[in-house]
């Protein structure tokens, strides 16, 4: 099970623009030293990962559940609720019994 | 009589039963434990207290004739479990303070079957690492060391390394832990105490911090299988609050314990003996082989021809699910919030993330992000989930020869701090014999199998079929009497 690094059939990698798109989309401020440190890391990792290509998956379903098991239904009826309190328990900012937030309409 | 902190979870709950001993008594004597090993940091948060309450109900019931399954056992939580009004937080600076107003499930059936709570164990940040040294709050140190004057601090393993600290340096004599690629298993090799993962879904998730859904599982460690097996009896159990929670009734896993493994089969597969393995763990490996025949076992030679593929469909399935589920921590509802002055909601969102996160989960959530996002899913995320189903379908095939796998857990023993924090990739190899059984949502156990030259533990990892978790800590026990592992660190903290 040795696992080499950086051999690949298809060889993606990222760059800094790209690295920056992920962390906007992922919601994570990165300076400029933090996205440029990022690109090589994820390159390794993505170059290794990519020797999953190698795998004959011809007629393979992708696994959707590990334990074969039905999705229960249950009763249509308020099981929980009334619990404002203890959901704002935790809030860095509540008021009015409500979450706050900074303003998001001019 | 032996210290009270060195019997094991049956000895407490027996000698305690018997009037050998109060269960006040036990809870000082592990409280005393907890608070002399502060240079271990094994606990996030000590709660002698809580220990000391459920020891007092415990002396209670006993004279009152009301005792339960584990009246008088004080027992260690990782702090991935909510505990209503005692912090909670992943060992993330994101959830800092968090104090859940509820209880996580594994955790109330605990404190139902009597147990009582010495602390909250420290961990790899969100349970991502291999050797505790991404938690916010400082690495734990194993208690072991290479001895010969060299005084190195060694990793506990991770994620569970707190716990597995904990225990080996009897702070505790069992814990709460979970494993998503090894995070039971691994730290238990490392610090010569046993562990289970079981079945995914014998164990509710609910109150469990995500970390990668389809993964995440809780399980016990402790420094025997018959204990491991009495833990495990007072976690599982079907929970409508967990969707892929398994409604099966919870075996008597310990009243079925049996060494005796006549007519049973054990594989062992051809593609763990890697090229340039370990010497060490190839020769408790066969050590391992050896006790099991003596045990009445007949081995044989089993496939698992995807396993190499096993690591990396992991580092792409755990970081997208870890992607998703780390969504939640928006500084909006409940942890962290970092509002820069003048920043709107996406700046606040942006920066809150950017401070409570570490490196390592900020690593994952992007290579997640990444493999999740338009034009690559395909190429990895669908790829992975096929790999995935060729990984759990070699094992399928191999239990049709056998009953349980035996391999080794770790393909070294424990590290120093330090030697692998430079790679990523250096650290993420310590799981390569880990993360297959994960993947299959396999019960799996390590038990002590010896040590090394230098004269630190190694675990063999025995790997059972979905639900049979009592053949996993049958043979576990029949190499636990084997091996004869009575090592333990050295007391020096």
């Amino acid at each position: 099970m040795r696992v080499s690094p950086g051999a690949s059939a298809r060889a993606m990698s990222v760059d800094l623009t790209t690295v920056k798109k992920i962390a906007g989309l992922a919601r994570l401020a990165v300076s400029d030293a933090e996205a440029e440190a990022l690109v090589p890391e994820l390159n390794g990792i993505l170059h290794w990962v990519e020797q999953l290509g190698e795998v004959d998956v011809t007629g393979v379903e992708p696994m959707t559940a590990v334990i074969p098991n039905t999705l229960r239904l249950r009763d249509d009826v308020v099981t929980d609720g009334n619990v404002r309190d203890k959901v704002l328990a935790n809030a860095p900012q509540a008021e009015h019994g409500f979450f706050a937030v900074p303003k998001v309409i001019e | 009589m032996a210290e009270l902190t060195d019997l094991t979870v049956a000895q407490i709950r027996d000698g305690f039963r018997a009037g050998d001993f109060s269960a006040r008594e036990v809870a000082e004597a592990f409280n005393a434990n907890v608070a002399a090993a502060k240079v271990l940091n094994a606990f996030i948060v000590e709660t002698p207290e809580h220990a000391l309450a459920a020891a007092d109900q415990a002396d209670r019931d006993r004279a009152a004739g009301t005792l339960r399954p584990l009246s008088g056992v004080p027992i260690g939580m990782k702090d991935l479990f909510c505990t209503q009004g005692v912090q909670t937080t992943a060992a993330s600076h994101m959830l800092e303070g968090f104090t859940p107003t509820y209880e996580s499930t594994v955790s109330q059936k605990l404190w139902d079957a009597g147990a009582g709570m010495l602390g909250k164990l420290n961990l790899d940040q969100f349970a991502m690492g291999s050797s505790n040294e991404t938690s916010y709050f400082g690495n734990v140190i194993s208690p072991w060391r290479r001895g010969a004057g060299d005084n190195a601090p060694l990793a506990p393993g991770g994620s569970s390394g707190g716990s597995s600290s904990a225990i080996a340096a009897r702070l505790c004599p069992a814990a709460t832990g979970t494993d998503t690629g090894g995070s039971i298993r691994q730290p238990a090799a490392f610090t010569g105490i046993s562990g289970i993962k079981p079945t995914y879904g014998r164990c509710s998730r609910w109150g469990i911090i995500a970390f990668a859904s389809s993964l995440d599982q809780a399980g016990p460690m402790a420094r025997t299988v018959r204990d491991c097996a009495i833990m495990l009896e007072n976690m599982a159990g079907f929970d409508p609050k967990d969707a892929t929670s398994l409604e099966l009734p919870v075996p008597k896993w310990e009243a079925g314990l049996s060494s005796d493994l006549k007519g049973r089969k054990v594989g062992i597969p051809r593609e763990y003996r890697v090229e340039g393995l370990d010497g060490d763990v190839a020769r408790v490996w066969d050590d391992g082989v050896a006790w099991l025949k003596d045990a009445g076992a007949e081995i044989v030679e089993v496939s698992l021809p995807h396993s190499k593929y096993a690591l990396p469909a992991y580092y792409i399935i755990a970081p997208a699910e870890a992607s998703s589920n780390l969504a939640r921590y928006d500084g909006v509802r409940y942890g962290l919030r970092d509002l820069p002055d003048g920043a709107n909601l996406q700046e606040m969102y942006a920066a809150t993330r950017a401070a409570g996160f570490g490196p390592e989960v900020k690593r994952r959530i992007m290579i997640g992000t990444y493999v999740l996002s338009a034009g690559f899913y395909d190429a990895y995320y669908t790829q992975a989930q096929k790999v995935r189903a060729l990984i759990a379908r070699d094992f399928a095939r191999a239990f049709e020869q056998c009953d349980v796998i035996l391999a080794p857990t770790a393909p070294s023993a424990a590290f120093a701090l330090g030697d692998k924090t430079a790679d990523p990739l250096s650290m993420y190899l310590n799981d390569v014999f880990a993360v297959p059984a994960s993947l299959a949502g396999l019960p799996a156990m390590s038990v002590p199998g010896g040590l090394t030259q230098g004269g630190l533990p190694l675990g063999l990892q025995i790997i059972g079929p979905a639900f049979d978790e009592q053949a996993v800590l049958n043979a576990g026990l029949a190499i636990e009497e084997r091996a004869g592992f009575t090592a333990r660190p050295e007391k020096w903290w």
